[in-house]
């Protein structure tokens, strides 16, 4: 049978069996949360409280810092005790808005709607003022990428379904237990668009999934349920636009410009709780899961909550884990500390006993081009990384070396272990930074 | 909170395939020929193989020790190597021979060039044709005598059935399809080599691409220039005969001297198949797979060059027409 995918990808093992089964659990606030001036792509939002101000669960500390920007809340009543700088899972520092838990848990009072008889204008508002960006990793404001410059060129909107990263399941769990919430919040997008049609877009190691939503959407005309095949990076933007339209767009092009809008399970419900409830993102499902994980399980965190307190109330880790990864295992970032508050992007936290990647030592490529049938971006990345460690800006560029979307397909396929993509990533970097400089 | 924790770039995890489990594949693979070979023509085969593959292994060790690289004979290449070297060796060749090639293959061919990954042409075919022009006589002495007599169908009056066939006689297709004839300790069985290619394939090891796009061409080739009109018996016994199947499914497919690109595997096949074709129906001697892979192996960088394939979604602008590069 021929489900929708792209050419290249691979298959790792999934993991998903050991938190898949888990229902979402409500996880706790410990005493102090720390809210990231920076937890979308964009301007830092501007903090608007100060030290010793009183705030409330739902409340707004900072506000949007530009248009590509986004405000942040806080999840927990309490009192501001000032900025501090906490690390991030990418390993920077940023300053934290902290706020001391009162446990007492009072909220503002959210405004409710009915969406239907409000404006577009008015719809995209809420949806900006409840600081909704893309909750799959990237963070990207939402209410931007539901302002495109021709609203009437919008063809589809992609729900992105397919978690194709290994171990995670929150989106899995969010379909399960709120498909309601998923299949309205995408009919609230597709009123911003006259001619859009809503695509949920779910692997097919999902079926359960795919059924809970056919079941709730089976009264929409313009929502169809697309089944794709389970491979790695099937939920990588242009691939999934690719699998579902046939349409492709290259890294320097928008999914607009093929007349796409892509947005993940849990921002679609995000979009529908602050269009429809009025409630502001400030929690989020993590799962917390891995070989290392005494019990792997789904949990509704809030915001600025530690790594250290979710992974103690999630049962703690086992003895002598070597590993602890900030989302996927594909490419989630590796932390070397618990102290990290939580964001809108942080999908799961995964503990390893074993660091596979210590375990394999890079010897010599020897050209068998797994790497370039494992390309998603139909790369050659060996050829990639030898530019890279050799500084050949010119031979990375003309060999197409920006399109690479750094899923790590090609590291991981590797049989001689070379960090492919870890090359082929800091060159990016550094000819983005060229880029900017002459701009 | 335990101790330290690893840090690394992202991707965290990796696939089970290693360097070494490749080359093991392809060990295994080669045995079904390699061990009919030796059932074939009996102890002094078995020697010569043994020797072949001891001798490149103990090469690269020696040699990396002395340059002080690290050692890298448990990556299981310099056994393929050596392996292939000895079933391209006639089966009553001296044993010196094999191992001067063994030498010759890992020193010269692969390690004066930066040892795996970065000769520019197959080992143990460089090192073939190496022996071939230095010591002929040896390399093309096909004579049955003693054990092998046994099971060897010697019918025709050439060196091997497939000079017969060039020469006008007719040779028998069944036996050159199971080997029970003359050649070299591995590549006189089709039906062996087969075996282990199919299992190459299957096992996602090598591409279906080059041998059968090499195989095909070669017969257009033959079909059209053999000389014999479209007679399919003829070009079976062209197919079975000489080095052509072994070349094809293993030695054409060696990863470090085939392109990368999958349109230059196409390319690269094509190219095989005519060079092959030339060589075998205009050229001296009735064998021509061996030069043709190595020549092929010369092309190859320039062949993946012009086929680097577009970034996805990316169209490439085509040049203007009369603006030189």
């Amino acid at each position: 049978m021929g489900f929708l995918t792209f050419k290249g990808g691979v298959h790792p093992n999934d993991g998903k069996s050991l938190s898949k089964d888990q229902a979402i659990q409500n996880a706790v606030a410990g005493d102090k949360l720390y809210f990231s001036v920076s937890q979308h792509i964009g301007a830092p939002a501007k903090p608007i409280v100060e030290k010793g101000d009183r705030v409330l669960r739902g409340q707004m500390i900072a506000e949007a810092g530009g248009f590509v920007s986004a405000p942040v809340f806080s999840s927990v009543s309490g009192t501001v005790t000032g900025i501090e700088k906490m690390r991030m899972p990418a390993g920077n520092l940023m300053d934290c808005i902290v706020v001391e838990n009162d446990r007492k848990n009072e909220e503002i009072e959210y405004e409710e709607a009915d969406w239907h008889s409000l404006s577009k204008e008015e719809i995209l508002d809420r949806i900006k003022k409840a600081g909704v960006v893309g909750m799959g990793g990237a963070g990207f404001p939402t209410h931007v990428k539901l302002s495109p410059k021709d609203p009437d060129a919008i063809d589809f909107i992609q729900v992105n379904g397919a978690e194709c990263e290994p171990y995670l399941t929150s989106d899995y769990r969010m379909m399960m237990e709120h498909p309601d919430r998923v299949a309205e919040g995408l009919r609230i997008m597709l009123s911003l668009f006259p001619h859009a049609k809503g695509q949920i877009c779910i692997e097919n190691n999902k079926m359960d999934c795919v059924e809970k939503m056919q079941k709730e959407t089976a009264g929409d005309a313009n929502i169809e349920v697309h089944v794709m095949k389970t491979k790695y990076p099937q939920g990588a933007e242009r691939m999934l636009i690719y699998a579902n339209t046939g349409r492709s767009i290259n890294s320097s092009m928008l999914p607009a410009d093929a007349g796409c809008i892509v947005d993940n399970i849990a921002t679609v419900a995000a979009v529908y709780d602050a269009v429809a409830l009025g409630k502001p993102l400030m929690e989020r499902i993590v799962t917390v899961t891995g070989d290392a994980a005494n019990h792997p399980g789904n949990y509704l965190a809030p915001t600025g909550m530690l790594f250290s307190e979710l992974i103690e109330q999630a049962g703690g880790l086992k003895e002598g884990y070597e590993k602890l990864i900030s989302g996927g295992p594909m490419m989630g970032f590796s932390v070397f500390t618990t102290q990290i508050p939580l964001t809108k992007t942080s999908g799961g936290i995964l503990a390893m006993m074993k660091d596979e990647v210590a375990a394999a030592e890079p010897s010599a490529c020897i050209n068998c081009g797994r790497c370039v049938s494992a390309c998603p971006e139909h790369l050659i990345p060996t050829r990639l990384s030898v530019y890279a460690d050799h500084n050949d800006k010119q031979r990375f560029m003309e060999h197409d070396g920006m399109e690479c979307c750094e899923c790590g397909s090609c590291t991981f396929v590797c049989p001689a272990k070379r960090q492919l993509a870890q090359s082929i990533k800091s060159m990016r970097k550094i000819c983005l930074a060229d880029r900017k400089k002459k701009k | 909170m335990a101790g330290k924790l690893q840090v690394s770039s992202s991707p965290h995890i990796r696939s089970k395939v290693t360097t070494s489990k490749i080359m093991m594949a392809v060990v295994v693979a080669l045995l079904p020929a390699a061990v009919y070979g030796v059932w074939l023509n009996g102890g002094h085969a078995a020697a010569v193989l043994i020797l072949s593959v001891l001798s490149a292994v103990l090469t690269e060790l020696i040699y990396e020790k002395i340059v002080g690289r690290p050692v890298t004979i448990s990556d299981g290449s310099a056994v393929v190597t050596g392996l292939l070297l000895g079933m391209n060796m006639p089966p009553q060749i001296p044993f010196w021979i094999p191992i001067i090639g063994s030498v010759f293959a890992i020193l010269v061919v692969k390690q004066f060039f930066g040892g795996l990954g970065q000769n520019f042409m197959n080992p143990a075919l460089g090192a073939r044709c190496f022996l071939m022009l230095s010591f002929a006589g040896h390399m093309t002495n096909f004579d049955v005598s003693g054990y092998a007599a046994k099971h060897i169908v010697d019918t025709v009056s050439g060196a091997t059935p497939l000079a017969a066939v060039k020469a006008g006689e007719t040779a028998d297709l069944a036996s050159m399809f199971f080997g029970n004839i003359k050649g070299t300790i591995g590549e006189t069985s089709a039906l062996m080599i087969l075996i282990g290619g199919i299992f190459l394939i299957a096992a996602g090891i090598i591409s279906w691409r080059i041998p059968v796009i090499y195989l095909a061409t070669f017969s257009v080739f033959a079909l059209i220039f053999g000389g014999h009109g479209f007679d399919l018996y003829y070009l079976a016994c062209e197919l079975c005969g000489g080095g052509i199947m072994l070349g094809a499914f293993f030695m054409a497919t060696d990863y470090v001297t085939r392109p990368i690109t999958v349109k230059g595997q196409y390319i690269y096949g094509v190219l095989l198949g005519v060079m092959t074709g030339i060589f075998r129906i205009f050229g001296g001697s009735a064998e021509g797979t061996s030069y043709a892979i190595i020549f092929s192996n010369l092309l190859v960088p320039l062949i993946e060059r012009s086929t680097i394939p577009a970034g996805f979604g990316i169209v490439k602008e085509k040049k203007k027409g009369g603006e030189a590069a």
